[in-house]
């Protein structure tokens, strides 16, 4: 199948279920809630090095947010609720907490609850004070600028974990090119992309030739081991490889990203789209790409 | 189901059994036999009631209407549904209340949501003394759930609160928050004397200053994202708050020192 000169390669991407949360984080302006966002979803680009996934859903406008100020959502991915509850005490702790003016509220309704503010709250030293406002637990935490509110707990819901996609190059400008329009166009409510920006250049295999290691580089997509790897998924002609993977709330949400990035990344200059599996033995998810290209010329 | 005063009652009515939890599944036939007192003389609700209706099971609506200002323990021990007030209403309105809502287009007399534990009253015109109040020989008042007062309130708003949302739209007189143990007062006018005398916990916030009792202590004039969340949430439920509220500073008093002076005043400050 084509878009255009692009060929989009008939196989599936594999996603996982994992488990997510989401964060509002709210500030006295935006420049601060993107601040706690960068630094709150830092180190968190693959659960294997960095124990969760997160990144910035969507900016929110004043009227969007619990406390009626600018916000950020960011959704965190791991591999059960238990795992959420240790990373967002973590990061909240120490990334949204020592950010000026900020406040962090649960952004998920139901769901498995884990305490987040009503762990961080012993940071207070007992000048702490809870609020209750219906079911919702919020907790006043004193700092040296004013309080910190959080709540008690936060939602963590089933969710999906791994979708992606890869895009052949004719040459890394273009590649590029190509990754960052379709980053763009990925970005939708219920999504991250936890790399830098949204784009990975070091995509990985399960396992390697040293034991210690869980992932290694994936040879066979690396241009510069065409002939050196025992085999090689590159047509002759791309020079650059770059994946978007990613992590999403429902299993909708990831395809429906992932068509988007397709559409945006096929043009001049890609030569083929594909998608990184594990044939099809580890996970729950199998995201065909032709389907999601089909299912939109259908639409 | 409506109900509707057709004698007005010398004496006080207390009327328990106004409320969605014994009404509901009743016929009109049945519902005319639910005993009530007139002064200590026992009744039954349709000696002084016209009913119609039956309570739908799936929102439990009971609709009062009538000069009910002598009808007193309306919504008592209420646990879900929702009641209708048209017009004012006697005392103890939704005493020791678990759940649900009641509404109020008048005013309300004392006791309203005394020893209440969860759901929400709303009264769109003024209320009595002793809002959400403990009564006279108890430790604690409020539990949990919410009173929305539009109007004024009189003496002792939240006396020996323990937890939930008291709101007043208008001014409170005095002993606002007196013993309280936690929870939140909201005052968008002015407190009588004396507010939060005797606190352990909670918060009074008020909009207009006040003079605090010696022992409370002055701590600084702050913006906690706390008031703002509460702010909001009660413009969601109907209250008018002005945006300077919303995005103001307020003096932050801690107290009272006799207790364990971990309550605290806030009083907006501009």
């Amino acid at each position: 199948m084509y878009i255009q000169s692009t060929e989009i390669i008939d196989t599936f991407a594999e996603a996982f279920k994992m488990c997510a949360a989401r964060m509002v984080i709210t500030a006295e302006n935006e420049k601060w809630a993107s601040a706690a966002g960068r630094s709150v979803t830092g180190f968190a680009t693959s659960v294997i090095g960095c124990k969760c996934e997160a990144g910035v859903e969507a900016r929110l406008a004043a009227d969007e947010t619990p406390d009626g100020r600018p916000g950020i959502s960011v959704l965190l991915f791991g591999f059960s609720p238990d795992g959420i509850g240790k990373r967002l005490v973590e990061r909240i702790g120490q990334c949204v907490m020592t950010c000026p003016t900020t406040a962090c509220f649960n952004g998920l309704d139901g769901g498995e609850m884990v305490v987040v503010g009503g762990k961080l709250r012993y940071f207070g030293d007992g000048y702490q004070a809870s609020k209750l406002v219906g079911d919702r637990r919020l907790w006043r935490i004193p700092v040296m600028e004013g309080e910190f509110l959080i709540d008690e707990s936060f939602g963590v819901q089933p969710a999906v974990g791994g979708g992606n996609i890869l895009i052949l190059g004719r040459d890394a400008r273009s590649t590029l090119e190509a990754a960052e329009a379709a980053a763009e166009a990925m970005r939708i409510p219920g999504v991250i992309l936890p790399f830098p920006d949204g784009i990975v250049r070091s995509g990985s295999k399960p396992g390697s030739k040293y034991k210690e290691l869980p992932a290694s580089t994936n040879d066979a997509y690396c241009p510069s081991l065409r002939g050196a790897a025992p085999k090689t998924a590159l047509p002759e002609d791309v020079r650059c490889v770059l994946e978007i993977v990613i992590d999403g709330l429902t299993e909708a949400a990831v395809r429906e990203s992932m068509r988007r990035g397709i559409r945006a990344a096929a043009r001049e200059g890609i030569v083929q789209i594909s998608a990184g599996n594990y044939g099809g033995n580890l996970g729950q998810f199998k995201i065909r790409l032709n389907e999601l290209v089909q299912g939109a010329a259908a639409a | 189901m409506k109900l509707r005063l057709h004698t007005t009652p010398e004496v006080p009515l207390e009327a328990e059994v106004i409320s969605p939890d014994a009404l509901q599944g009743l016929s009109e036939s049945e519902a005319a036999l639910l005993p009530i007192y007139h002064g200590n003389r026992k009744v039954g609700l349709g000696e002084f009631f016209e009913i119609s209706g039956r309570v739908d099971e799936s929102e439990g609506v009971v609709e009062v209407e009538g000069d009910l200002s002598r009808v007193k323990l309306i919504g008592h021990s209420m646990s879900a549904g929702r009641l209708v007030i048209h017009g004012s209403v006697g005392a103890h309105l939704g005493a020791s209340m678990k759940g649900g809502e009641i509404h109020v287009s008048g005013d309300a007399a004392d006791w309203v949501g005394r020893e209440m534990s969860g759901g929400r009253i709303v009264i769109q015109g003024n209320a009595g003394h002793m809002v959400g109040s403990a009564v006279r020989g108890s430790s604690a008042g409020v539990q949990g759930g919410e009173i929305i007062i539009h109007g004024n309130a009189l003496n002792e708003v939240g006396n020996g609160m323990r937890r939930g949302l008291i709101a007043v739209g208008g001014n409170t007189h005095d002993f606002t928050g007196v013993n309280m143990l936690a929870g939140t007062i909201v005052v968008l006018g002015r407190l009588g004397m004396r507010p939060g005398a005797g606190m352990v916990r909670g918060s009074i916030v008020a909009m207009e200053r006040t003079e605090c009792l010696p022992t409370f202590t002055y701590n600084s004039t702050i913006q906690p994202d706390f008031i703002r969340f509460y702010l909001f949430h009660l413009r969601k439920l109907g209250m008018s708050i002005k945006d300077e509220f919303i995005n103001g500073q307020y003096e932050r008093w801690s107290g009272d020192s006799l207790e364990l002076n971990k309550g605290e005043i806030l009083m907006y400050a501009g």
